[in-house]
Protein backbone atom coordinates (compact mmCIF):
# COMPACT_ATOMS: atom_id res chain seq x y z
CA UNK A 1 0.00 0.00 0.00
CA UNK A 2 0.81 3.54 -0.71
CA UNK A 3 2.53 5.36 2.41
CA UNK A 4 0.26 8.22 1.95
CA UNK A 5 -2.96 5.98 1.86
CA UNK A 6 -2.06 4.39 4.67
CA UNK A 7 -1.68 7.39 6.78
CA UNK A 8 -4.90 8.77 5.59
CA UNK A 9 -6.67 5.39 6.58
CA UNK A 10 -4.39 5.27 10.00
CA UNK A 11 -5.51 8.77 10.84
CA UNK A 12 -9.33 7.59 9.98
CA UNK A 13 -9.18 4.44 12.61
CA UNK A 14 -7.18 7.04 14.84
CA UNK A 15 -10.86 8.86 15.10
CA UNK A 16 -12.41 5.62 16.10
CA UNK A 17 -12.80 6.42 19.86
CA UNK A 18 -15.45 9.03 18.75
CA UNK A 19 -17.95 5.98 19.05
CA UNK A 20 -17.39 5.13 22.66
CA UNK A 21 -17.04 9.00 23.63
CA UNK A 22 -20.44 9.67 21.88
CA UNK A 23 -22.34 6.89 23.56
CA UNK A 24 -20.57 8.04 26.74
CA UNK A 25 -21.26 11.83 26.50
CA UNK A 26 -25.02 10.77 25.55
CA UNK A 27 -24.97 8.48 29.02
CA UNK A 28 -23.76 11.19 31.03
CA UNK A 29 -26.53 13.52 29.82
CA UNK A 30 -29.13 11.40 29.70
CA UNK A 31 -28.56 10.21 33.77
CA UNK A 32 -28.05 14.07 34.62
CA UNK A 33 -31.53 14.83 33.08
CA UNK A 34 -32.96 11.93 34.43
CA UNK A 35 -32.15 12.76 37.93
CA UNK A 36 -32.48 16.71 37.36
CA UNK A 37 -36.34 15.56 36.60
CA UNK A 38 -37.29 13.31 39.52
CA UNK A 39 -35.41 16.02 41.80
CA UNK A 40 -35.08 19.59 40.28
CA UNK A 41 -33.13 20.80 43.50
CA UNK A 42 -30.40 18.45 43.21
CA UNK A 43 -29.18 20.27 40.19
CA UNK A 44 -26.96 22.67 42.43
CA UNK A 45 -25.21 19.02 43.79
CA UNK A 46 -25.16 17.66 40.35
CA UNK A 47 -24.05 20.70 38.35
CA UNK A 48 -20.16 20.56 39.08
CA UNK A 49 -19.85 16.50 38.73
CA UNK A 50 -22.06 17.19 35.55
CA UNK A 51 -19.68 19.61 34.15
CA UNK A 52 -16.12 16.88 35.73
CA UNK A 53 -17.41 14.12 33.91
CA UNK A 54 -18.46 15.66 30.92
CA UNK A 55 -14.66 17.71 30.78
CA UNK A 56 -12.90 13.96 31.44
CA UNK A 57 -15.16 12.38 28.91
CA UNK A 58 -15.19 15.15 26.15
CA UNK A 59 -11.14 14.95 26.45
CA UNK A 60 -10.69 11.35 25.33
CA UNK A 61 -12.22 12.67 22.01
CA UNK A 62 -9.82 15.45 21.82
CA UNK A 63 -7.04 13.11 22.68
CA UNK A 64 -8.25 11.33 19.39
CA UNK A 65 -8.13 13.75 16.91
CA UNK A 66 -4.33 14.77 18.25
CA UNK A 67 -3.56 11.49 17.24
CA UNK A 68 -4.87 11.72 14.26
CA UNK A 69 -3.66 15.26 13.46
CA UNK A 70 -0.31 13.99 14.17
CA UNK A 71 -0.42 11.07 12.02
CA UNK A 72 -1.12 13.58 9.51
CA UNK A 73 0.48 16.47 10.08
CA UNK A 74 3.41 14.98 12.26
CA UNK B 1 -8.35 30.15 2.55
CA UNK B 2 -6.19 31.65 5.30
CA UNK B 3 -4.07 28.94 7.32
CA UNK B 4 -5.78 27.81 10.48
CA UNK B 5 -2.40 27.26 12.25
CA UNK B 6 -1.21 30.77 11.66
CA UNK B 7 -2.48 31.26 15.07
CA UNK B 8 -0.52 29.42 16.72
CA UNK B 9 2.36 30.84 15.86
CA UNK B 10 5.28 32.06 18.55
CA UNK B 11 7.50 34.76 16.86
CA UNK B 12 10.13 37.18 19.22
CA UNK B 13 8.86 40.40 19.74
CA UNK B 14 12.51 41.12 21.29
CA UNK B 15 14.74 38.69 20.10
CA UNK B 16 17.39 37.70 23.48
CA UNK B 17 19.92 34.84 23.16
CA UNK B 18 22.33 34.15 26.53
CA UNK B 19 25.02 31.54 25.82
CA UNK B 20 23.06 29.66 22.74
CA UNK B 21 19.40 29.42 24.63
CA UNK B 22 17.11 31.49 22.94
CA UNK B 23 14.95 33.31 25.02
CA UNK B 24 13.52 35.85 23.58
CA UNK B 25 10.54 37.47 24.57
CA UNK B 26 8.03 36.14 22.45
CA UNK B 27 3.94 36.94 21.61
CA UNK B 28 3.04 34.23 24.22
CA UNK B 29 5.51 35.80 27.00
CA UNK B 30 3.25 39.36 25.68
CA UNK B 31 0.38 37.73 26.45
CA UNK B 32 1.51 35.92 29.82
CA UNK B 33 2.13 39.22 30.96
CA UNK B 34 -0.40 40.77 30.19
CA UNK B 35 -2.41 37.93 32.03
CA UNK B 36 -0.13 38.51 34.99
CA UNK B 37 -0.83 42.16 34.93
CA UNK B 38 -4.39 42.07 34.01
CA UNK B 39 -4.72 39.74 37.35
CA UNK B 40 -3.52 41.82 39.38
CA UNK B 41 -4.82 45.35 38.79
CA UNK B 42 -8.31 43.37 38.61
CA UNK B 43 -7.85 41.98 42.00
CA UNK B 44 -5.90 44.86 43.86
CA UNK B 45 -8.79 46.96 42.18
CA UNK B 46 -11.51 44.94 43.37
CA UNK B 47 -9.89 44.46 47.20
CA UNK B 48 -8.77 48.54 47.34
CA UNK B 49 -11.67 49.52 49.36
CA UNK B 50 -13.69 46.56 51.05
CA UNK B 51 -17.41 47.40 51.27
CA UNK B 52 -19.69 45.81 53.36
CA UNK B 53 -22.15 45.76 50.30
CA UNK B 54 -19.83 45.36 47.78
CA UNK B 55 -19.42 46.78 44.67
CA UNK B 56 -19.48 44.96 41.21
CA UNK B 57 -15.99 44.11 41.13
CA UNK B 58 -15.81 43.23 44.72
CA UNK B 59 -18.51 40.88 44.51
CA UNK B 60 -16.31 39.35 41.10
CA UNK B 61 -13.46 39.14 43.71
CA UNK B 62 -15.38 37.49 46.08
CA UNK B 63 -16.94 34.56 44.12
CA UNK B 64 -13.68 33.91 42.78
CA UNK B 65 -12.50 33.72 45.84
CA UNK B 66 -15.39 31.42 47.17
CA UNK B 67 -15.51 28.79 44.11
CA UNK B 68 -11.75 28.12 44.71
CA UNK B 69 -12.50 27.83 48.50
CA UNK B 70 -15.24 25.94 48.03
CA UNK B 71 -13.55 23.31 45.15
CA UNK B 72 -10.47 23.08 47.82
CA UNK B 73 -13.34 22.70 51.07
CA UNK B 74 -15.21 19.51 48.74
CA UNK B 75 -12.26 17.85 47.85
CA UNK B 76 -9.04 18.08 50.38
CA UNK B 77 -11.04 19.20 53.31
CA UNK B 78 -9.88 21.41 55.70
CA UNK B 79 -5.87 20.55 55.05
CA UNK B 80 -6.41 21.90 52.00
CA UNK B 81 -6.32 26.00 53.10
CA UNK B 82 -2.64 26.16 53.31
CA UNK B 83 -2.44 25.38 49.56
CA UNK B 84 -5.37 28.15 48.51
CA UNK B 85 -2.63 30.72 47.24
CA UNK B 86 -1.08 27.85 44.99
CA UNK B 87 -4.60 26.73 43.81
CA UNK B 88 -5.85 30.16 43.48
CA UNK B 89 -2.54 31.30 41.21
CA UNK B 90 -3.26 28.11 38.88
CA UNK B 91 -6.80 28.85 38.65
CA UNK B 92 -6.19 32.33 37.04
CA UNK B 93 -3.41 31.63 35.15
CA UNK B 94 -5.15 29.24 33.21
CA UNK B 95 -8.70 31.33 32.94
CA UNK B 96 -6.83 34.31 32.00
CA UNK B 97 -4.67 32.00 29.23
CA UNK B 98 -8.07 30.53 28.27
CA UNK B 99 -10.47 34.61 27.99
CA UNK B 100 -7.42 36.29 26.99
CA UNK B 101 -7.14 33.88 24.09
CA UNK B 102 -10.59 34.88 23.18
CA UNK B 103 -9.80 38.04 22.02
CA UNK B 104 -9.60 38.54 18.38
CA UNK B 105 -6.00 38.86 17.06
CA UNK B 106 -5.00 37.64 20.59
CA UNK B 107 -2.74 34.28 21.57
CA UNK B 108 -3.56 31.64 23.29
CA UNK B 109 -0.62 30.40 25.43
CA UNK B 110 -2.88 27.87 27.00
CA UNK B 111 -2.99 26.39 23.41
CA UNK B 112 0.88 25.15 23.70
CA UNK B 113 1.86 21.71 25.19
CA UNK B 114 5.60 23.60 26.29
CA UNK B 115 3.11 25.80 28.71
CA UNK B 116 0.75 23.68 29.78
CA UNK B 117 2.94 20.61 30.13
CA UNK B 118 5.00 22.98 32.56
CA UNK B 119 2.13 23.60 34.57
CA UNK B 120 1.38 20.07 34.91
CA UNK B 121 4.89 18.78 35.58
CA UNK B 122 5.32 21.23 38.21
CA UNK B 123 2.12 20.79 40.24
CA UNK B 124 2.88 16.62 39.67
CA UNK B 125 6.48 17.60 40.98
CA UNK B 126 5.52 19.65 43.84
CA UNK B 127 2.51 16.83 44.53
CA UNK B 128 5.32 14.11 44.75
CA UNK B 129 7.71 15.72 46.74
CA UNK B 130 4.78 16.88 49.20
CA UNK B 131 3.24 12.91 49.42
CA UNK B 132 7.38 12.28 50.56
CA UNK B 133 7.58 14.58 52.52
CA UNK B 134 4.38 13.95 54.62
CA UNK B 135 4.90 10.06 54.44
CA UNK B 136 8.54 9.28 53.99
CA UNK B 137 8.55 5.57 52.60
CA UNK B 138 4.63 5.11 53.28
CA UNK B 139 4.02 7.14 50.46
CA UNK B 140 4.23 3.83 48.32
CA UNK B 141 1.10 2.56 49.42
CA UNK B 142 -0.84 4.71 47.80
CA UNK B 143 0.13 2.48 44.61
CA UNK B 144 -1.40 -0.74 46.66
CA UNK B 145 -5.12 -0.12 47.13
CA UNK B 146 -6.36 -1.73 50.46
CA UNK B 147 -8.51 -4.16 50.56
CA UNK B 148 -6.95 -5.92 47.17
CA UNK B 149 -6.58 -9.71 47.45
CA UNK B 150 -3.06 -10.81 46.86
CA UNK B 151 -3.75 -12.65 43.88
CA UNK B 152 -4.82 -9.65 41.74
CA UNK B 153 -1.65 -6.90 43.79
CA UNK B 154 0.85 -8.07 40.56
CA UNK B 155 -1.51 -6.16 38.05
CA UNK B 156 -3.27 -3.86 39.93
CA UNK B 157 -0.11 -2.21 41.17
CA UNK B 158 1.40 -1.72 37.79
CA UNK B 159 -0.95 -0.40 36.65
CA UNK B 160 -1.52 2.35 39.69
CA UNK B 161 2.30 3.18 39.29
CA UNK B 162 1.32 3.78 35.50
CA UNK B 163 -2.12 5.82 36.19
CA UNK B 164 0.20 7.62 38.35
CA UNK B 165 2.93 8.62 35.92
CA UNK B 166 1.05 9.12 33.79
CA UNK B 167 -1.30 12.28 35.08
CA UNK B 168 1.20 14.87 33.92
CA UNK B 169 0.64 13.76 30.00
CA UNK B 170 -3.36 13.71 30.36
CA UNK B 171 -3.17 17.04 32.78
CA UNK B 172 -1.56 19.16 30.05
CA UNK B 173 -2.76 17.38 26.96
CA UNK B 174 -6.46 17.67 28.38
CA UNK B 175 -6.18 21.59 28.24
CA UNK B 176 -3.71 21.68 25.17
CA UNK B 177 -5.94 19.74 23.27
CA UNK B 178 -9.00 21.41 24.28
CA UNK B 179 -7.64 24.82 23.59
CA UNK B 180 -6.09 24.14 19.83
CA UNK B 181 -8.98 22.24 18.87
CA UNK B 182 -11.61 24.80 19.96
CA UNK B 183 -9.61 27.86 18.58
CA UNK B 184 -8.55 25.62 15.31
CA UNK B 185 -12.74 25.02 14.68
CA UNK B 186 -13.49 28.76 15.04
CA UNK B 187 -10.32 29.49 12.42
CA UNK B 188 -12.04 26.83 9.63
CA UNK B 189 -15.32 28.09 10.39
CA UNK B 190 -14.52 31.73 9.88
CA UNK B 191 -12.35 30.58 6.26
CA UNK B 192 -15.90 28.88 5.41
CA UNK B 193 -17.36 32.39 5.61
CA UNK B 194 -14.51 33.96 3.42
CA UNK B 195 -14.58 31.15 1.12
CA UNK B 196 -18.37 31.40 0.82
CA UNK B 197 -18.50 35.35 -0.37
CA UNK B 198 -21.03 37.68 0.90
CA UNK B 199 -24.00 35.86 0.13
CA UNK B 200 -24.31 32.13 1.70
CA UNK B 201 -20.82 33.19 3.86
CA UNK B 202 -23.59 34.56 6.20
CA UNK B 203 -24.52 30.83 7.52
CA UNK B 204 -21.22 29.92 8.68
CA UNK B 205 -21.02 33.20 10.14
CA UNK B 206 -23.54 32.79 12.62
CA UNK B 207 -22.63 28.90 12.93
CA UNK B 208 -19.52 30.83 14.32
CA UNK B 209 -21.45 32.51 16.74
CA UNK B 210 -22.70 29.59 18.80
CA UNK B 211 -19.26 28.18 18.62
CA UNK B 212 -17.56 31.31 20.05
CA UNK B 213 -20.08 30.77 22.67
CA UNK B 214 -19.38 27.38 23.41
CA UNK B 215 -15.97 28.17 23.39
CA UNK B 216 -15.77 30.76 26.37
CA UNK B 217 -18.23 27.82 28.09
CA UNK B 218 -14.54 25.54 27.46
CA UNK B 219 -12.17 27.90 28.37
CA UNK B 220 -13.66 28.68 31.69
CA UNK B 221 -14.74 24.65 31.79
CA UNK B 222 -10.83 23.42 31.62
CA UNK B 223 -9.75 26.08 33.73
CA UNK B 224 -12.08 24.41 36.09
CA UNK B 225 -11.26 20.70 35.60
CA UNK B 226 -7.26 21.80 35.55
CA UNK B 227 -7.30 23.02 39.17
CA UNK B 228 -9.75 20.37 40.32
CA UNK B 229 -7.52 18.13 38.90
CA UNK B 230 -4.60 19.40 40.44
CA UNK B 231 -6.80 19.62 43.88
CA UNK B 232 -7.62 15.98 43.65
CA UNK B 233 -3.77 14.76 42.97
CA UNK B 234 -3.00 17.07 46.33
CA UNK B 235 -5.77 15.33 48.51
CA UNK B 236 -4.10 11.91 47.31
CA UNK B 237 -0.69 12.89 48.51
CA UNK B 238 -1.82 14.25 51.64
CA UNK B 239 -4.43 12.13 52.79
CA UNK B 240 -3.16 8.40 50.67
CA UNK B 241 -6.98 6.63 49.52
Amino acid sequence: MELEAAKLIAAAIALLPMFGVGIGLGMIFSSYNEAVGRNPSSADLLDKKFFLTFALTEALAIFALVVSLIILFG
Amino acid sequence: MADPIHQFEIHPIIPLNVAGIDISFTNSSLWMAIAVVTSIVLMSLATRKQAIVPGRLQVFAENMYEFVASMIRDNIGSQGRQFFPLIFTVFMVVLMGNMLGMLPYSFTYTSHIAVTMGLALAIFLMVTVLGFVRHGLHFFTLFCPAGVPWALKPLIIPIEILSYLIRPVTLSVRLFANMMAGHLMLKVFAGFSVAMGVGLGILPMFFNVALIGFEFLIAFLQAYVFTILSCIYLKDAIDLH
